[in-house]
């Protein structure tokens, strides 16, 4: 078996003094789908941020095309091949959608032309403020930009939350479309619905620390298990 | 008729400054929430820099006035990536208390390195004037005008059209989006920084021909500050009207009202506009980059 893309093995990571990892080792696969579940607080957020190097861990080792990225300034990740998409969204809101978009932009397969047809919606709103668009308008365009940085991993932190249902339902199907065109996604959610459906393994974090890992479908047959991990 | 369109050309020349040196202010805030009060004494170096090369080693004017806009940017450079930095996210007072002590090391550099009387910087502009009609048109002043203007269309043209100028503004409103999508924040503000640093030396060198060239010339960005709360701390639009407001009330107030009201006339109303309008002119109410 090949290398995985993405390999974090036995991350520590803290705020200030209250620790939030306790040992997380994930993998993800180039081509695969994978996403972290588990409920609000039990350090999704925290993984991710510490792939990224927004929150660098204190131990533990973060390795992405098999080189050691761990502590890296998130530009360089960023610009390694990693992509993220944040809970929180964080468009540049004085800038346009295209500006946006092009601000972001890194040379590759990603043209504005292609992310709008991800995301027709965005081609009508090119001219206007990133702080005028709805909720979902605005997950798109973060989706979006992120794209155009040609990423060959996607983090997406929890894409769906404080969408309406009828946007989250079209969200999902674009993120179907970008794991059909073979893009790496590791995906965070507390929807476990959409994401057992998407996903091709999942790993479920408790208390900062890995509870189960195993294939989407073992977690999707069995409602027992399902209710036990995530008492939904 | 010709004494008003006198004073409001010399107004506007001299409001062209305050509008850039507010400028530099608000391009740093916008940025890195940091008000740097030696923003006036970054005008007085660039101002004595190109005196250095034009009077002490013969060099040409124009020459002159680009060497002391690049000295004075890399310098604004280097204060960013050695020492200002370090205060981002500090208690405002001590950012304030910082920018007030590197004002006066400047002051006291200054000092040291060229001494403390008073120079003229000679000029392709220098005592030279077209009468136009009543008008006496100084073209000391008319440069002053026409560098302005020229250097914020350079400025708008860098920030909206160039994939930097979009990075650096997407830095300033956001950085931690900006810095997870591959943009280098930190370059990004020492960049930030060097146009400050420089429009401020441009300023300094179209005002010398004015104003005469002395350690106490930065204390002009007292009053550019007061252009920059007027136009709205954080607008640059704000921050040249601010500073054209400023000027033009400063001449009329001159000329036509008692001796000494000339210099809190720019107070006085920026009183009254921050009574009536705390926000100031262009300023947004209760907006906070997240």
């Amino acid at each position: 078996m090949t290398a995985p893309l993405l390999e974090v093995s036995e991350i520590h990571t803290a705020y200030g003094l209250s620790r939030v990892l306790f040992g997380v080792s994930i993998e993800v696969g180039a081509g695969e789908c994978v996403c972290l579940l588990g409920r609000n607080g039990v350090g999704k957020s925290t993984t991710m941020r510490s792939i990224m190097g927004l929150t660098p861990p204190q131990a533990g080792r973060v390795a992405f095309k098999g080189v050691d990225i761990t502590g890296w300034e998130s530009y360089r990740v960023a610009r390694a091949g990693i992509g993220f998409v944040p809970e929180d969204r964080r468009i540049f809101a004085d800038l346009t959608v295209w500006e946006n978009l092009d601000v972001a932009q890194r040379g590759g397969g990603w043209t504005t032309e292609r992310v709008f047809d991800l995301f027709p919606t965005l081609r009508q709103l090119t001219g206007r403020n990133g702080g005028y668009l709805s909720g979902g308008e605005q997950q798109m365009l973060t989706i979006a930009r992120t794209l155009m940085g040609n990423p060959e991993l996607l983090l997406l932190d929890e894409p769906s939350e404080g969408l309406a249902p009828l946007v989250v339902d079209h969200l999902d199907e674009q993120i179907a479309r970008l794991k059909a065109e073979g893009l790496t996604i590791l995906l965070a959610e507390q929807n476990t619905e959409f994401s057992l459906r998407l996903a091709d393994r999942v790993y479920v974090l408790e208390k900062g620390a890995i509870r189960f890992s195993g294939a989407a479908a073992a977690l999707r047959d069995n409602e027992a298990l399902r209710h036990e991990l995530l008492a939904l | 008729m010709d004494t008003i369109l006198q004073l409001l050309l010399n107004g506007l020349a001299v409001g062209c400054i305050y509008g850039l040196v507010a400028l530099g202010f608000v391009l740093i805030y916008k940025a890195t929430e940091l008000v740097n009060f030696a923003q006036g004494d970054l005008l007085m170096l660039g101002a004595f820099t190109c005196y250095m090369f034009v009077v002490w080693y013969g060099l040409g004017y124009w020459a002159a006035f680009a060497l002391a806009i690049a000295i004075v940017a890399l310098f604004g450079a280097a204060l960013d990536a050695t020492v200002l930095r370090r205060v981002i996210g500090q208690p405002q007072f001590a950012v304030v208390m910082l920018t007030i002590g590197l004002g006066a090391i400047f002051r006291s550099f200054a000092s040291i390195t060229w001494g403390s009387e008073i120079y003229t910087l000679p000029t392709p502009f220098s005592a030279r004037a077209t009468r136009l009609g009543g008008v006496t048109v100084s073209h000391e002043y008319v440069s002053i005008i026409v560098g302005t203007v020229v250097l914020c269309a350079a400025l708008y043209a860098f920030f909206t059209y160039t994939r930097v100028g979009v990075a650096m503004q997407a830095a300033s409103q956001n950085q931690l989006a900006a810095y997870y999508m591959g943009i280098p924040v930190k370059r990004m503000f020492s960049l930030i920084w060097a146009i400050s640093a420089g429009v401020a030396a441009i300023a300094g060198v179209l005002l010398a021909p004015v104003s005469l060239i002395d350690i106490n010339l930065g204390f002009i960005g007292l009053k550019a500050f007061a252009a920059a709360v007027l136009g709205g701390f954080g607008s640059i639009p704000g921050a040249l009207v601010g500073g054209l407001t400023i000027g033009l009330i400063e001449l009329f107030a001159g000329a036509y009202l008692p001796h000494g009201v000339k210099d809190v006339a720019a107070y006085v109303v920026l009183l009254v506009v921050l009574a009536v309008r705390p926000q100031g002119i262009f300023g947004a109410v209760g907006r906070k980059k997240v």
